[in-house]
């Protein structure tokens, strides 16, 4: 498949990658969400910035106790990162598990966010760790909280501006994600992290809503006082999965109680 | 747009449009057609190329995107067909645990296989079929594929 024809502009530096952003043009970092909705013509872009190999985008480091991962830092950079595996294991279990190898070594976190898949893990995960994505544009720069990212199925609250520059994420106690698929490559049928921190558990689904879904009556019922298991039984309430060839809604109801309960025995003491 | 690229230790440069892909690129243009298209959606893993050293579905990757790179496809593993020990030894294990049946996978299963080796030189089944998760083969079940990669790497480890 071809994609429709575009422009292809390889900036050496962020504020020209945000000079030459606007309608009409999209950022490439990994392109393995973009690339093959241009393929699908999903999607169509007068031009490309490609941001992939810009150096202020490519590091990892700590900032006062928030991991700051870059936006062009691809999962297999993720999964090896010492920083990474120290204080957030659950990003660095999927920088080595999502997809497949070939995958890992293009495709970026931070693209996964803006690409804002309700299927895709680094929505969900993103979701329940609370991250922070940082953004800049030619107004300046600004975070947005992932639970003010997420609109809609594959849409987001970023504008055409907008260049995500990198992703936040705080420090916790302990998250595990957990899912279920058919085929080790392939999308979760449902997916749940569970993250423990100063403030109780947060819980967020894959899969089972047009966007990352944050479970708050599990949450809520674990404040109250419920055991794990308890809590899990209400993680489908209110969601409305998708009905397809990869599972029925019910399916994956039963699914997100089953995610959200082994997710849980892990970040619980 | 002009882009300079090293495929398989020799210099290409060349005038492509933006929306190329590397796969087109290599199979149109280099003529270089162990190269395969399957699915065309970045799962199937046939046209697995190393780019800079790191396995990656060359359907998924514009032209431009590898600029200045390097990259190495399933021609660079081929020698004389009439002597096998001019093969690269993962190439002779495909051979020897008949590891294939109609082929169309193969390409993409010896490269991901040497970038597997690459980063591990030793790994157990598990580690292989892990490796090998972005590769589908449609024929083989996959078994002869695991026994033909852990003997290539075993014999790999022990050459001088």
């Amino acid at each position: 498949m071809i994609p429709a024809r575009f422009d292809y502009l390889r900036p050496d530096g962020v504020d020209e990658a945000v000079a030459l952003l606007g309608p009409g043009t999209r950022v490439l970092a990994g392109g393995h969400s973009l690339i093959p909705a241009l393929k699908l013509r999903q999607t169509t872009a007068a031009r490309l910035v490609d941001v992939g190999r810009l150096a202020a985008l490519r590091t990892v480091e700590l900032d006062a106790g928030v991991l700051v991962i870059g936006a062009a830092v691809t999962y297999a950079e993720l999964a090896a990162h010492p920083l990474v595996r120290r204080h957030c294991p659950v990003l660095a279990r999927l920088g080595g598990r999502v997809a497949d190898p070939q995958v890992r070594h293009r495709g970026t976190p931070a693209g996964a966010l803006a690409h804002a898949d309700p299927a895709g893990d680094a929505p969900a995960i993103a979701l329940a760790l609370g991250v922070e994505v940082a953004v800049r544009s030619a107004a300046g720069s600004r975070t947005v909280p992932a639970g003010a990212l997420f609109t809609g199925r594959r849409e987001t609250s970023l504008r055409a501006g907008d260049l995500v520059t990198a992703i936040r994420v705080p420090a916790h106690d302990a998250a595990w994600y957990e899912k279920f698929t058919r085929v080790s490559h392939m999308w979760a049928i449902a997916g749940a992290c569970a993250v423990r921190g100063p403030s109780g558990v947060r819980v967020a689904l894959a899969n089972v809503a047009a966007t990352p879904w944050r479970a708050t009556g599990v949450e809520g019922a674990l404040r109250d006082g419920a055991t794990p298991a308890e809590a899990a039984a209400l993680a489908a309430d209110g969601t409305d999965p998708p009905d397809d060839v990869h599972g029925p809604a019910a399916y994956r109801r039963h699914l997100a109680r089953v995610v959200t309960g082994r997710a849980l025995a892990r970040v619980t003491p | 747009m002009k882009i300079s690229l090293i495929v398989n230790g020799t210099l290409w440069q060349g005038d492509v449009e933006p929306r190329l892909l590397l796969a087109h690129l290599l199979r149109e243009r280099l003529r270089l057609t162990a190269t395969r298209i399957g699915c065309d959606t970045s799962f199937c893993g046939a046209c697995t190329v190393l780019l800079d050293g790191r396995t990656v579905k060359s359907c998924t990757v514009l032209a431009v995107q590898a600029d200045g790179g390097s990259v190495t496809t399933a021609e660079s593993l081929a020698g004389d067909p009439d002597d096998p020990a001019t093969w690269h030894p993962l190439a002779r294990a495909f051979r020897a645990h008949h590891a294939l049946q109609c082929g169309f996978c193969t390409s993409g299963m010896l490269v991901a296989a040497a970038g597997l080796l690459a980063g591990d030189p030793d790994p157990d089944e598990d580690a292989v079929r892990h490796g090998l998760e972005g590769n589908i083969c449609r024929c083989t079940g996959y078994g002869r594929i695991v026994d033909a990669v852990t003997g290539a790497a075993a014999e790999m480890r022990s050459a001088p």
